[in-house]
C-alpha cells in the first residue's frame, strides 16, 4: 500500500468535513492525516487528506468523494511535484544539565523554542513527516512530556494553481 | 449557476407524466409569506401534485398553508408508509416522490425508506421538521440529528438555516433527486424557520457548483465499445435499472435487435426489455434463470448498461464471467470499476449511451445470424432449463401457481409491487413484464414491508392502472396499517398475500443450510390464523378474500379484479415447503447454480 496525498477543494459550508470524514469510515478507507483550512477564496475550503491505499481503492475514494455535492475538485499531489509540511509542537524535558544539548538539536533541525519552563522546553518545528520523525527520534532520549502534531498540508510546485477552474469560479 | 430544468420539475423517465408538471409561472416581485408559506409555494411551483406525510409539533407550521394548497396531502399511518409511498409513486411515474414527517421519531421513521430509495436510486425528497434553531443540539423534545443520521443514505441533505433560502434549497433538492443518478434528498427545516416571515420569489437560482453529472458519453469510449462488440463472439447486454430510469427502453430494444445480442435484465430492470422478446434470456443472479446466469458466465463481452455488478448478480466475484471483457456504462462514475474492472468505462446517461452505441454499431451489426453458435447454445439451455416449479405433493396450493395466474389474468398493463422474499422472487420469475414501470420492488435494500405502501404510492401516481401488490405474510404484517390510508383516501390497490405461514425465504435457507432447524421462522398465520388476514382487511376498511385451493384461484383473482371502489386483500393460503429455484447460494460462484435441490445443470463445454 502506498501513501497518497489528496487535495480536496470543498464548499466552505457547515457539515462538509463530516461528510468527507464520514465517507472514509463507512467505505472503510483509512485516513493517515487530515487538515482543513480556508483558501484564498473564502467560499472554498481545502482539505488535505493522506490515505494509505492501493491505486484501485484510491480511485474508488476519489470517485466517492467526487459524488459529494459539496466537493468541488480533487487533485492528487505527487510527492515529487509538491511541497508537503506538518507542524509539530513538542514539550521536552530539559533541565539545566540537558538544556544545551536539546538546544543544539533544535538548532540542527532549524526548529524553534517557543516556551521555556525551569525543567522543559517547548519546541516548534515544521517539515515533511520524515524530518519531524527524525527530530522526535533525537529528542526522545531527553524525555518527551507532550506533543501535538498537525495534519499534513501540501501544495504543488511551480506557478500552476489548482484553485482555479470553472467549478471554483462558480463557488 | 443553473435554474431548475424541466427535468427537475418532472423527471423524464415517463414522458407521459412530464406534461402533468407544468413549470410554474415566475413570481418576480417578492410576495410576503412565512417560511412555511414559502415551503408550500415552492412545492406548488415545483409541480408537486401529492405528498405523503404525518404532521407533528415541529412540522406543524407547514401544515397550515398546506391546508389551502392544491398539493394533495395523503395522511399515512406511519412515516415508513409515507416514505415507501413516495418511492412507489416515483417508480411508477418517473417523477419525484415527496414525503413529510415531523422531527425526532417522525424523521427517524423515514430512515428505512430513505435507505431503500438510496439503494435503488429513487428520486425522492423527504421534508422533515426540526426543533427550533436555538434548541438544536440541546436534546430538546423530539430532537434527532436527522441530517447526521441520513448522511450515508441520502444523495444529499440540507438543514435549512433561514426562511429566505427555502425556495432555493427545495429547487436544489428536487434537481439533485431527479437528475444524474437519482436518489433521495432530505430537507430538514427548523420550526422557527417555518414560522418566521419572509418573502417568496420564483424561480430561484440553484447554487450547486460541485454537482455536474455527465450525461453525454465520450465519443472515443463509444467507438472503443463498438469495436469490442464487433469482435465479440459471445456478447451479452447486461441491463440494469439505470436503463429504466433514463427512459432508454426503446433504444435498448433497437440496439438489441440491430445487433442480435442476447439480453438479461436484472431485478431492478424487469420491464426494460419485453419478457416475451426472443432475445430475452431472463434475469441473472441468485435466483436468475439458468440461461441468463450462464450467458454471463460464458460471455466474452458484457455490455453493461446502468447495472452495478451487485453481489446478488455476480455471485462470488472472482469467478464471475471469467472470460468476459467489460463495457460498463453508468451515469455514476463511482460504479464503474467498483466491483469489476471495466475494459471500456463509459460515463453517461443510458439513453444517450444507447443512442450513440446504436449509431456506432450500425455499420458492423449483423443481427442474430452473427452469433449463430452462441444462440444455439443459449437456446438449448432455455429448452433444457426453463423456469418452472413442482406441484406440492401434500395437496397444498403452490405459491408459484397463484403468482403466475395473477400475472396472466391481470395482464402486462398492470403494475406489480413485491415485498421481499420468496414471493418477490416468484413474482419476478412467473409474471411476465412487457413494459417499463410495471415492476416495483425493493432490490438493493431488500426492505420487508415495502409492498403495501409502495403500491399505495404507485396507485396514487397512476390511478387508472391496476396495481397489485404481491406480498408475503411476514412482509404484510410490517406495514399493512397503510391499508387504512388506502381505504379512506380512495386508493383501491389489490394486495395478494402469499401466505405460507412462515418467513419463507429464511425458512428456505434453514432447509438448505441449517439442517432444517426452523429457528423463529414460523409466524402462526396458518397454525393459529393470527392474524386472520380477512378479518384484518375488513377491520382496515378493505375487502378481505381467502383462497385455499387451486380450483378457486382464478375465480378469486377475477372477483378481486371486479372490485374498484375499495382496496382488496386476498389471503392466498399456500404451502410452506415451496422453494425458489434456480439458486446460486450466497458466496458461491455462479457456476454452482442449482436448477433445483441437488440438481446441477450439466454444461458440456463444447456447447458454449
Amino acid at each position: 500500500m502506498n501513501k497518497h496525498t489528496l487535495s480536496v477543494l470543498v464548499e466552505n459550508k457547515p457539515g462538509v468535513l463530516a461528510r468527507v470524514s464520514g465517507l472514509f469510515s463507512r467505505r472503510s478507507f483509512n485516513i493517515d492525516s487530515l487538515a482543513v483550512g480556508e483558501t484564498e477564496n473564502p467560499d472554498v475550503s481545502r482539505i488535505t487528506i493522506v490515505v494509505n491505499a492501493d491505486s484501485s481503492p484510491l480511485e474508488q475514494v476519489t470517485k466517492q468523494l467526487n459524488k459529494l455535492v459539496n466537493v468541488l475538485k480533487i487533485v492528487e499531489l505527487d510527492p515529487q511535484q509538491s511541497v508537503q509540511r506538518e507542524l509539530l509542537l513538542v514539550k521536552v524535558r530539559a533541565d539545566r544539565a540537558q538544556r544545551s544539548q536539546v538546544l543544539e538539536t533544535v538548532e540542527l533541525f532549524r526548529a524553534k523554542v517557543i516556551d521555556v519552563a525551569p525543567d522543559t522546553l517547548t519546541i516548534e518545528a515544521t517539515g515533511n513527516p520524515d524530518k519531524l520523525d527524525a527530530l522526535l527520534r533525537d529528542l526522545e532520549p531527553y524525555g518527551i512530556k507532550e506533543m501535538v502534531q498537525s495534519g499534513l498540508v501540501a501544495i504543488g510546485r511551480g506557478s500552476r494553481s489548482i484553485t482555479t477552474g470553472p467549478a471554483l469560479r462558480a463557488a | 449557476m443553473t435554474r431548475p430544468t424541466p427535468e427537475t420539475l418532472a423527471h423524464r423517465a415517463n414522458p407521459a407524466t412530464v406534461a402533468a408538471a407544468n413549470p410554474a409561472p415566475a413570481v418576480a416581485s417578492p410576495v410576503p409569506t412565512s417560511g412555511a408559506g414559502a415551503l408550500v409555494r415552492s412545492l406548488e411551483a415545483l409541480g408537486v401534485e401529492v405528498v405523503f406525510g404525518i404532521p407533528g409539533g415541529a412540522i406543524l407550521p407547514a401544515y397550515d398553508p398546506l391546508y389551502d394548497s392544491k398539493v394533495r396531502h395523503i395522511l399515512v399511518r406511519h412515516e415508513q408508509g409515507a416514505g415507501h409511498a413516495a418511492t412507489g409513486y416515483a417508480q411508477a411515474t418517473g417523477r419525484v416522490g415527496v414525503c413529510i414527517a415531523t422531527s425526532g421519531p417522525g424523521a427517524t421513521n423515514l430512515v428505512t425508506p430513505i435507505a431503500d430509495a438510496y439503494m435503488d436510486s429513487v428520486p425522492m425528497v423527504a421534508i422533515t421538521g426540526q426543533v427550533a434553531r436555538p434548541s438544536i443540539g440541546t436534546d430538546a423534545f423530539q430532537e434527532a440529528d436527522i441530517q447526521g443520521i441520513t448522511l450515508p443514505i441520502t444523495k444529499h441533505n440540507f438543514l435549512v438555516q433561514t426562511p429566505e433560502e427555502l425556495p432555493r434549497i427545495l429547487a436544489e433538492a428536487f434537481h439533485l433527486a431527479a437528475t444524474g443518478r437519482p436518489g433521495p434528498v432530505l430537507v430538514d427545516i427548523p420550526k422557527d424557520v417555518l414560522q418566521l416571515p419572509t418573502t417568496f420569489t420564483w424561480p430561484p437560482v440553484l447554487d450547486l457548483p460541485g454537482y455536474r453529472p455527465t450525461l453525454h458519453p465520450h465519443g472515443k469510449q463509444i467507438r472503443e465499445a463498438a469495436r469490442l462488440i464487433a469482435a465479440a463472439k459471445r456478447p451479452v447486454l447486461y441491463v440494469g435499472g439505470g436503463v429504466l430510469k433514463a427512459g432508454a427502453t426503446d433504444g435498448l430494444r433497437k440496439l438489441a435487435e440491430l445487433t442480435g445480442i442476447p439480453v438479461v435484465t436484472t431485478l431492478m430492470a424487469l420491464g426494460a426489455f419485453p419478457d416475451s422478446h426472443p432475445q430475452h434470456l431472463g434475469m441473472p443472479g441468485m435466483h436468475g434463470t439458468v440461461p441468463a446466469v450462464y450467458a454471463l458466465q460464458k460471455s466474452d463481452l458484457l455490455i453493461t448498461l446502468g447495472a452495478r455488478f451487485d453481489d446478488r448478480v455476480t455471485g462470488k466475484l472472482d469467478s464471475f464471467a471469467p472470460d468476459a471483457k467489460v463495457v460498463h456504462a453508468d451515469i455514476d462514475p463511482a460504479e464503474i470499476g467498483k466491483n469489476r474492472h471495466a475494459d471500456v468505462p463509459i460515463v453517461g446517461d443510458a439513453r444517450h449511451v444507447i443512442d450513440e452505441l446504436i449509431a456506432a454499431v450500425t455499420t458492423s451489426a449483423g443481427g442474430i445470424a452473427q452469433y449463430e453458435s452462441w444462440w444455439a447454445a443459449l437456446n438449448e439451455l432455455r429448452e433444457r432449463y426453463p423456469l418452472g416449479y413442482d406441484e406440492p405433493t401434500d395437496g397444498t396450493l403452490a405459491p408459484q401457481y397463484v403468482i403466475e395466474r395473477i400475472g396472466e389474468l391481470v395482464g402486462p398493463e398492470a403494475i406489480y409491487v413485491a415485498g421481499v422474499g420468496q414471493h418477490q422472487m416468484w413474482a419476478s420469475q412467473f409474471i411476465k413484464y412487457e413494459q417499463p414501470g410495471t415492476w416495483l420492488n425493493s432490490g438493493g435494500a431488500g426492505t420487508m414491508g415495502y409492498a403495501v405502501p409502495a403500491a399505495m404510492g404507485a396507485k396514487v401516481g397512476r390511478p387508472d392502472t391496476a396495481v397489485w401488490a404481491i406480498d408475503g405474510d411476514g412482509c404484510f404484517q410490517m406495514t399493512n396499517q397503510e391499508l387504512a390510508t388506502c381505504a379512506l383516501e380512495g386508493i383501491p390497490v389489490k394486495i395478494a398475500v402469499i401466505n405460507n405461514g412462515n418467513l419463507g425465504m429464511v425458512r428456505q435457507w434453514q432447509t438448505l443450510f441449517y439442517d432444517g432447524r426452523y429457528s423463529n421462522t414460523e409466524l402462526g398465520t396458518h397454525k393459529h390464523r393470527i392474524p386472520d388476514f380477512v378479518k384484518l382487511a375488513e377491520a382496515l376498511g378493505c375487502i378481505g378474500l381467502r383462497c385455499e385451493s387451486k380450483d378457486d384461484v382464478d375465480k378469486i383473482i377475477k372477483q378481486a379484479m371486479e372490485i374498484n371502489d375499495a382496496p382488496v386483500v386476498i389471503d392466498f393460503t399456500v404451502g410452506k415447503d415451496a422453494m425458489v429455484w434456480p439458486m446460486v447460494a450466497a458466496g458461491t460462484s455462479n457456476d454452482e447454480i442449482m436448477f433445483a435441490r441437488d440438481v446441477r445443470p450439466s454444461f458440456e463445454e463444447d456447447d458454449l
